[in-house]
């Protein structure tokens, strides 16, 4: 079940990035792209191994930046970090709760377009940054923020789907049970 | 602290990640080329069941709408064609006085059609890809346009795909004239950033312009990728910058971008 769903979280960040790229709905209204691998590295760090955050951050990334203009594998470092951190404090989350979703699915989808930001600065390119991307890193925070606790949503009735069942403890004890009649 | 996996598992990426960011020019082009055609199998299944709307709504459309729309057609079609009598004549007397003058010849423009398939997913570039690609002769920096004005010119080139760098990308800059006062100077991307989609600045060369609102600004020669006279758009407003050594002027695009669905790719 393991390699299923981290299967099916791969598959989810390559149409993801497809509709984040054919898309332009939220773009076109709000002025900015919601990311949703961020959200996606949330999920990951917070219920599978490092492996699964390595090659989600990964793939994710290199797919990312093949459909932008963005130099191929600068969207990397910055998901793996990000899920790396998480992972490693995971201890101190309450995964299960839903603002803990919001709030750990946002700082992730503010950290993540201003950690490629930084890389694409330090390689000296020249990306279109001016006051209007204040408003466009709110739109993708807050919505990727908001889009965490869905993920989570869908991806734990995926494992329900594929896992297997914990057997429902019966309330039946054969050391309390009442015999009638003579023994 | 880091244990052992992690720091392998961040040890590998980081590699991984230095090593594509340091591939040479070429061998990264290819390597995105190669990254991106993994997604042919969801460009398929987006243009067919685009192909499937555009066929159901293709049903639904009364026959009395369609027979207005052929009479419109047709009489646009009927004033294209005068006025295309019109442009021949020009062109046969500029070509005339060209000879006269001993100047270069203008070459009539040849276009292709071709549809936008994707847009640029992060926020800070302005670039879409449309589905040309080498197999039908598109090669970098070849203008692209609509019928309204310029829209960019060709960045990278896959076999069936391109990537076009639209106006207002902080990577395209482009030599541009006012036309009623011939002053010139270049388009690049506007200082208010990535949410004015439609605008764009025109740094002046000329200290004392004459140029005011309303002013249509279209390409020049100068860069040597477009040709002159393509629309870009009108200006917005001026002002002086560098304590009032140069100007600069807001241009609103003539064509916008976000509904952009077919555009022409002008081959020489």
């Amino acid at each position: 079940m393991n390699i299923v769903s981290s299967i099916i979280i791969l598959l989810t960040a390559y149409v993801a990035v497809f509709l984040e790229a054919r898309l332009g709905g939220v773009r076109d209204w709000l002025g900015a792209q919601i990311d949703l691998l961020p959200a996606l590295v949330v999920y990951a760090s917070l219920t599978k191994g490092v492996a699964t955050l390595a090659l989600l951050a990964v793939l994710g990334g290199l797919w990312f930046d093949s459909l932008s203009a963005n130099p191929t594998g600068v969207t990397v470092l910055p998901l793996f970090l990000i899920g790396l951190a998480i992972f490693r404090t995971r201890h101190l989350i309450l995964r299960e709760q839903t603002y803990a979703q919001f709030i750990i699915g946002m700082s992730a989808c503010a950290a993540a377009p201003l950690g490629t930001l930084l890389l694409l600065l330090l390689l000296g390119e020249t990306p279109l940054i001016g006051p209007g991307s204040l408003w466009q890193w709110l739109v993708m925070s807050v919505g990727g923020g908001a889009l965490c606790p869905v993920v989570f949503r869908v991806f734990d009735r995926v494992h329900r789907a594929f896992d297997y069942q914990p057997l429902a403890e019966t309330t039946f004890r054969p050391d309390r049970e009442i015999k009638r009649g003579r023994s | 602290m880091l244990n052992r996996t992690h720091l392998i598992a961040l040890g590998l990426v980081l590699v991984l990640v230095v090593v594509v960011l340091n591939l040479p020019g070429q061998t990264m082009a290819r390597f995105n080329l190669a990254i991106s055609g993994l997604f042919l199998p969801l460009f398929g299944l987006a243009s067919s069941s685009q192909q499937l709307t555009e066929d159901a709504a293709d049903l639904v459309v009364p026959r009395s709408d369609l027979v207005r729309e052929t009479d419109r057609l047709q009489r646009e079609n009927q004033m294209i064609r005068l006025r295309l009598l019109q442009a021949e004549e020009a062109m046969r007397e500029n070509e005339r006085l060209r000879n006269h003058l001993e100047w270069q010849r203008q070459s009539p423009w040849r276009v292709k059609l071709a549809r936008v398939i994707l847009r640029d997913p992060a926020n800070w570039w302005r670039t879409l890809q449309i589905n040309r690609g080498s197999l039908d002769g598109v090669t970098p920096n070849m203008p692209v346009l609509t019928d309204k004005g310029l829209v960019g010119r060709i960045s990278l080139v896959g076999h069936t795909r391109s990537q076009v760098v639209l106006l207002g990308d902080p990577n395209l800059r482009v030599g541009a004239v006012v036309q009623r006062t011939r002053d010139n100077g270049v388009i690049t991307a506007t200082g208010i950033g990535p949410l004015e989609n439609n605008l764009v600045d025109l740094l002046l060369f000329a200290r004392n312009s004459q140029i005011v609102p309303d002013d249509i600004v279209t390409t020049s020669r100068e860069g040597g990728i477009f040709p002159a006279g393509i629309p870009i758009g009108h200006v917005v407003d001026l002002r002086h910058a560098d304590y009032g050594l140069t100007t600069e002027a807001r241009v609103q695009l003539s064509v916008d971008f976000s509904k952009l669905e077919e555009v022409f790719i002008l081959f020489p």
